[in-house]
């Protein structure tokens, strides 16, 4: 093999060869026409048959100012020189059902079952700041997620586990503040230096406005909420991550992955916004803010929503913010299979979703990944289910081979193209944002929640015309669907033994201690003071996470939502 | 074009509130069932998130539907839908044809058809199956 600049290379040749090749493939497409008349993405972008060096001459393709290497700006190929030869990503299995008793067994088990870090699902009451014993939250207690009351219900979730050596994520958001207090309060009962203290805190509550929907307060005090929690640990608690920014739930209630992707991004220029009008300065926490995306079906996209992800939040934070240090330019990322891709019908062929999910986050170059039990779309998972789903990772890190090289598709033709065009459709989403004032005011003018509407509704008309397919449902259906499936039922019991001990609850605690407590939070609410102190205080007083809730309500008021669809 | 016409006048006489009873915020399913609800010619009531059980039998009785569509994807479905029901006889709305859409387990519904749903609509139903339903079942008033 000869050297330097080869013939087959020169990009006039190339496009000549290529003209010949198009004329050779239209006559043979004019005997044999292609499956369908459009080639699309999961999300309904249209893609080529075929890329070449002319796609990338075409692009602009700069590879050292676009893609560069692992671990260096603009960070394309992924925030670790090594990637997965130094560390695998991090094997993180959300979970959280019936009481705190109930979910630290399942943590228990998954530890034992050689995951690295825990990963906690509240239930709905929790999620909207309600107890137990709120009649709000009837029939919920326990059902999607953990109930979590007070630090009792803490305490016993993490019974006999150390939280100075495991990593926690809390997915919590509207109250978010008020777990995180809990939280620390009892690493501080387990004498845990704060400096140990790691893990993540959801803690971002635009997305649940735009999709997931569950608040407490209105948009603006609540991300005031967010800038407390970001400002308190960036001083106290150096190695918590404040706030996982969140295109899951968004992609989960329809968007595209552009969508999902510019919304995200959108969400966490807010933040950064935020805490500067706040006086910080951004490398004091932008290295503490993390990111969670979804994993959906189309593989390619995928990918290329991971890349241009990191390449156009490491842009912004040093051009736009001018951060300085590496860390506040690298978009570090969890991921989880998409919930949504998961059917009832034939439920194991979900595993099989799942797998080629996870491989595409993989390649896309996530740091920690969750993947989806097979039974999902029918209850919560089994224990059985959970550990098909874990060996699914353990599968793909042990056996496939792909942790062993960084960002293989770094270079194709294809992938690359595709990067750069998921990443101009995102900008030009987040300079629509940008023109409309930013993400607060874009969720109050119901922006980005008509665009995914706009998306899911489209979507399931596709799939209604059989212009997309769900294996088992709308094509390849079984005659006779028999549903074998063992699945997690969660009883009454839960909420009625919630119920009672938050009553003792109340009844035992100092009640002096108790109300001086809630009298500091309310203070602090009224004077724009940061929270966290004063709720750190309050959960040590026992103050249930309701009546913290209730006083910050009772202070900034509830938001509301237009019912439009 | 004129037969479809009149079947159009026909069909915006039937009224179906779509409601969101409990906290569990997936809307996804219920702002796509109130689209094609709607694009099916339905004159169709969102209740929004967040209802309590008395919210969605006020807002029925409001809007004098001819169906009650609950959707629920957090479990809940047991203890929710017999305090509908409940609310729904209190109220004197007796004819309305009420359908439930989530994640229902299969062994639940018996227990929710006992209590009074007419259909229950899980993962994978068609949005043509779920028009196609209301059109034959809806209760005709004048």
């Amino acid at each position: 093999m000869s050297k330097g600049k080869t013939e087959g290379n020169d990009m006039e040749k190339i496009k000549k060869a290529q003209a010949d090749w198009e004329k050779k493939l239209k006559a043979s497409e004019a005997k044999k026409p292609p499956r369908s008349v459009r080639f699309t993405t999961l999300s309904d972008m249209e893609v080529p048959l075929l890329s070449t060096p002319a796609d990338l001459e075409a692009d602009g393709f700069d590879y050292l100012r676009d893609v560069g290497f692992p671990g260096e700006y603009p960070y394309t190929r992924g925030v670790q020189s090594n990637m997965y030869r130094g560390k695998l990503w991090t094997m993180r299995q959300f979970a959280g059902f019936g009481s705190a008793e109930d979910t630290n067994k399942r943590f228990k088990m998954l530890l034992a079952q050689g995951q690295m870090g825990l990963s906690t699902a509240f239930d709905m009451p929790t999620l909207m700041g309600y107890d137990a014993d709120s009649p709000k939250g009837k029939g919920e207690v326990g059902k999607c997620g953990v109930s979590v009351c007070s630090i009792d219900d803490m305490e016993k979730l993490f019974e006999g586990i150390n939280l100075g050596e495991v990593t926690t994520s809390m997915t919590i958001n509207g109250p978010a503040i008020v777990i995180l207090a809990m939280y620390l309060a009892l690493a501080e009962k387990q004498g845990v230096r704060p400096e140990d203290v790691k893990g993540t805190l959801q803690n971002d509550i635009l997305k649940e406005y735009i999709a997931q929907k569950e608040w407490v307060v209105p948009v603006k005090p609540a991300v005031s909420f967010v800038t407390d929690t970001i400002e308190y640990c960036s001083k106290l608690y150096p190695n918590w991550n404040t706030v996982s920014i969140s295109g899951y739930h968004i992609r989960e209630a329809g968007a595209t992955a552009v969508q999902e992707l510019a919304f995200t991004l959108a969400d966490g220029l807010a933040y950064v916004e935020d805490c500067i009008a706040r006086g910080m300065k951004v490398d004091d926490f932008a290295p503490r803010l993390s990111f969670f995306f979804d994993v959906h079906n189309d593989f390619f996209e995928e990918i290329a929503k991971f890349r241009a992800a990191r390449r156009i939040w490491a842009r912004m934070m040093r051009e736009r913010y001018k951060a300085e240090d590496p860390r506040s330019w690298m978009l570090r990322t969890h991921a989880q299979t998409a919930g949504v891709s998961l059917t009832a019908q034939q439920p194991y062929n979900n595993i099989v979703r799942v797998a080629v999910q996870a491989m595409a986050g993989i390649l896309g170059g996530t740091n920690s990944l969750h993947t989806n039990s097979m039974d999902e779309t029918l209850a919560l998972p089994t224990d059985e289910s959970v550990m098909i789903a874990l060996r699914t990772q353990q599968i793909i890190a042990e056996e496939s081979g792909v942790g062993n090289v960084v960002d293989p598709f770094g270079g194709s033709y294809f992938m690359e193209t595709l990067t750069n065009r998921v990443e101009r459709d995102a900008l030009a989403y987040i300079q629509k944002i940008d023109d409309m004032g930013g993400m607060v005011a874009a969720i109050e003018k119901g922006f980005p929640q008509s665009e995914i509407a706009n998306s899911a509704y489209h979507f399931q008309r596709q799939l209604e015309r059989n212009e997309k397919i769900m294996v088992g449902v709308n094509k390849y259906q079984a005659k006779e669907e028999k549903r074998s499936l063992n699945t997690l039922y969660i009883d009454r019991s839960v909420e009625k033994s919630q119920v009672e001990k938050l009553a003792e609850l109340r009844r035992k605690r100092n009640k002096p201690a108790y109300d001086q407590a809630i009298r500091q939070v309310r203070e602090a609410a009224e004077n724009g003071k940061n929270l966290c102190g004063p709720i750190v205080e309050a959960v040590k007083a026992y103050a249930t996470l309701q009546e913290v809730c209730d006083t910050l309500r009772s202070v900034f008021g509830e938001y509301r939502e237009a019912g439009s669809f | 074009m004129h037969g479809q016409k009149q079947q159009e006048n026909a069909q915006s006489r039937i009224r179906v509130l779509v409601a969101k009873p409990g906290l569990d915020g997936h809307d996804r399913g219920a702002k796509v069932i109130a689209r094609a609800l709607r694009d099916a010619g339905f004159e169709v009531v969102y209740t929004g998130l967040h209802q309590t059980p008395e919210m969605v039998v006020n807002a029925a009785v409001e809007e004098d539907v001819h169906v009650v569509g609950l959707s629920i994807l957090s479990g809940a479905h047991n203890a929710l839908v017999p305090e509908v029901v409940a609310g729904l006889k209190k109220a004197g709305l007796t004819d309305a044809l009420l359908v439930v859409g989530g994640i229902i387990p299969d062994e639940d519904i018996p227990f929710l058809k006992q209590q009074g749903v007419h259909m229950v609509f899980t993962p994978g139903a068609g949005l043509g199956e779920v028009v196609d339903y209301i059109k034959a079942n809806a209760p005709s008033r004048s």
